[in-house]
């Protein structure tokens, strides 16, 4: 049994029960969002002081942040008690493509290390920060991430979330089809 | 304790992103490729299972655990805030290779590397609310 837990888990099992936190959340009166609580954070840290975005009751956001702190041990534990190592089997292609780029050399861990291993250089620290950025800056104004619209406001059929949904596969393909090619 | 569920259930997210693979940098880039079924396998049956969920809370009136029925609000209609933010939420997610579930899942698995993905994810947040008022919605 916990060999097969240790091996990466089939998307028909995975999407299922993503859907089922959903549920859960719901079920306690809570909305799926992750991206709710970049802005609960910048709150608790004093932004309310400089914006009125900021300014709101985070204290009625705190069981947001414990699903995240879950989220933390919940990757924790995944990762160091219920994995065998094995890279994500991403098509032969894709690899060809990063090996060409010199983003690998062979397909090896969870991430590539030349990215997610820091080594101190400007270019990997002005990758994940401006990265960072427009996650942050970008989830907000479009008001959700992955979970908050292609999931939560997708399944109830809300016409912005699928707006949005398309707006993240534009600026994918922007990213991994024009500006790689030019930063890599 | 009566807020220790949500912590469980975040602990479940995180194993579920991270056994998923939809937490790795390798899939988001594949999935841009529009070379791989595995991530839309995943965003697909989490869809038409959350669909059903939500028809069958709808239809039967299913209450939350406090006994008060479960809400869904609309999101207020516009094109341009969704179109521009998700754009941008785009090229980030691309870069990174993460969003702001697995962002959290991956810094337990100890690439902590991401704790920069999210001190900038911070300061982007933050720039937003300052923005808020001068940006077209």
């Amino acid at each position: 049994m916990l060999e097969i837990i240790q091996k990466p888990w089939p998307w028909y099992i995975s999407g299922p029960l993503i859907a089922l936190i959903m549920y859960l959340l719901l079920r306690q009166g809570k909305d799926f969002g992750m991206s709710n609580n970049l802005r609960t954070m910048c709150s608790i840290v004093g932004a309310g002081k400089t914006s009125s975005f900021f300014r709101f009751d985070w204290k009625a956001q705190i069981w947001n942040l414990l699903v995240v702190l879950g989220t933390i041990i919940g990757g924790f534990i995944a990762h160091f008690c219920l994995s065998d190592g094995t890279p994500p089997a991403i098509n032969n292609a894709s690899i060809a493509d990063l090996q060409a780029l010199g983003i690998i050399d062979k397909l090896q861990g969870y991430m590539p290390d030349s990215l997610f291993l820091f080594d101190g250089s400007l270019f990997q620290f002005l990758l994940l920060s401006i990265g960072g950025l427009l996650i942050g800056f970008g989830t907000r104004y479009a008001g959700g991430c992955s979970s908050g619209h292609a999931i939560s406001g997708l399944s109830n059929f809300q016409l912005p979330s699928l707006i949005a949904v398309i707006g993240f596969f534009i600026g994918g393909i922007i990213m991994i089809h024009f500006i790689f090619p030019l930063i890599f | 304790m009566k807020q220790l569920k949500f912590v469980l259930i975040g602990i479940l997210f995180g194993i579920i992103l991270y056994k998923s693979e939809a937490a790795s940098w390798y899939r988001i880039y594949e999935m841009f490729q529009f070379r791989s079924f595995h991530m839309y396998g995943i965003i697909g049956t989490a869809l038409t299972t959350a669909i059903l969920i939500v028809q069958i809370i709808k239809r039967k009136n299913v209450k939350d655990t406090n006994g008060l029925p479960i809400q869904f609000i609309d999101k207020k209609k516009s094109i341009t805030r969704y179109l521009l933010g998700g754009t941008i939420f785009g090229l980030g997610w691309a870069l990174t290779g993460a969003c702001p579930g697995p962002m959290f899942a991956l810094l337990g698995a100890g690439y902590w590397t991401l704790a920069i993905v999210l001190i900038f994810a911070l300061i982007g947040t933050w720039i937003y609310g300052l923005l808020q008022n001068k940006l077209p919605h």
